[in-house]
């Protein structure tokens, strides 16, 4: 049974917590974070912001690993029409004067002051307690005025039925999706499909974790490195920070 | 209008049962294939009533404030009763929802998006 699979899984988990607690520099400074399976029936901790810190400096050009992962994990096609849903690109961008190339991955940036919620005009786009913006889909009608607020073309809409429902996300004709921060595995203590890809590949290009955990190693990170949000100017506190551009 | 007499009333209810009888025993019961099945989450005769309002709920609950391992999952039907023939709920009019739906002539939409087979095991690190 998967239930008890799960149990299991957290019990584990607890466990690896409890080891990697043991692993500190000196007190009140980790190597890692806890692993943080929130137990059933516990609510998003409002406590806590998801963030990202993404260093384009890792990032290799040509590699599409999270994007492949993303798609995998939430059945998306991979397909890049216009008309296909992508909750992550990639992107390679060139300074004009000085010719410098670097390459990023562009997806929801999970602002603390969503545009696209504000927009909303049935309740459908939200943000979770823990910072991450999600779209409720039993509430969702398809009108698409988050995807014009959005200034970083993050959401996508389902224009055909969906027929292949092996991704972990439910997904359906007619609705708006993006990126959600993996939040079915966040919520189990396990990071984003698209985080364990690039550390797969050995790149290490995607930092996420706590921004509100002074401990974390993201917020760690964020306070030692120079760091930029993308479209600052629009006050809209992404939770996604990028280094090297 | 003129008003019916009781007993005028009465005789017409009886008639009407009296055909109904036959009818309804024509249009037979759902047989429905409950996959693994066991022991439901709550009293069967509950679940069949209220499965709807207890799913609603919960997947309220889920989506916006991030409570999961409640006990009253479209997945977790899925997991128990997809039928073991094509590991699904849907397919043919035996099959647990399929069946139930098309008896009760009641439109299902929660498998335009959510899986109508049981769950894989995640796969995935811990986060670090």
């Amino acid at each position: 049974m998967s239930c008890d699979h799960d149990q299991q899984r957290r019990q584990f988990l607890a466990r690896g917590a409890a080891l990697t607690a043991a692993v500190s520099i000196a007190p009140g400074l980790m190597l890692y974070d806890f692993a943080r399976a929130r137990p059933p029936g516990e609510a998003a901790n409002p406590a806590v912001r998801w963030g990202m810190l993404i260093d384009t400096t890792q990032c290799e050009s040509g590699c599409d690993a999270c994007v492949s992962a993303c798609n995998k994990e939430n059945g998306l096609s991979g397909r890049t029409l216009p008309t296909d849903s992508q909750w992550i690109r990639k992107l390679e961008l060139q300074q004009e004067d000085t010719g410098r190339k670097i390459s990023m991955p562009m997806m929801c940036q999970h602002c603390a002051e969503p545009p696209c919620v504000d927009v909303c005009p049935t309740g459908a786009s939200f943000k979770r307690a823990d910072g991450i913006v999600l779209v409720d889909k039993h509430r969702c009608i398809g009108c698409r005025y988050c995807m014009m607020a959005c200034p970083y073309k993050a959401r996508s809409f389902v224009h055909e039925p969906v027929t292949d429902h092996s991704g972990a996300t439910p997904r359906g004709q007619g609705t708006v999706e993006s990126c959600t921060l993996c939040v079915h595995r966040v919520d189990q203590g396990v990071a984003p499909a698209c985080v364990e890809a690039c550390a797969r590949e050995g790149h290490q290009a995607i930092l996420f974790g706590n921004l509100n955990d002074p401990n974390s190693a993201i917020a760690q990170r964020i306070r030692s490195v120079a760091s930029v949000k993308l479209r600052a100017d629009l006050n809209l506190d992404p939770g996604i920070s990028f280094v090297g551009i | 209008m003129r008003m019916q007499s009781g007993w005028t009333l009465i005789g017409r209810m009886a008639l009407l049962l009296a055909l109904a009888g036959p009818l309804a025993a024509a249009v037979s019961e759902p047989v429905l294939d409950i996959g693994q099945g066991g022991k439901c989450v709550d009293d069967p005769r509950f679940m069949r009533l209220n499965h709807m309002k207890l799913m609603r709920h919960q997947r309220d609950e889920t989506v916006h404030q991030g409570i999961r391992g409640g006990k009253y999952s479209l997945a977790g039907c899925v997991d128990c009763h997809a039928s073991k023939k094509n590991h699904s709920v849907l397919g043919t009019d035996q099959n647990f929802c399929q069946g139930c739906h098309v008896y009760a002539a009641v439109k299902i939409d929660c498998f335009e998006c959510h899986s109508s087979e049981p769950r894989r095991a995640l796969a995935g690190e811990p986060l670090k």
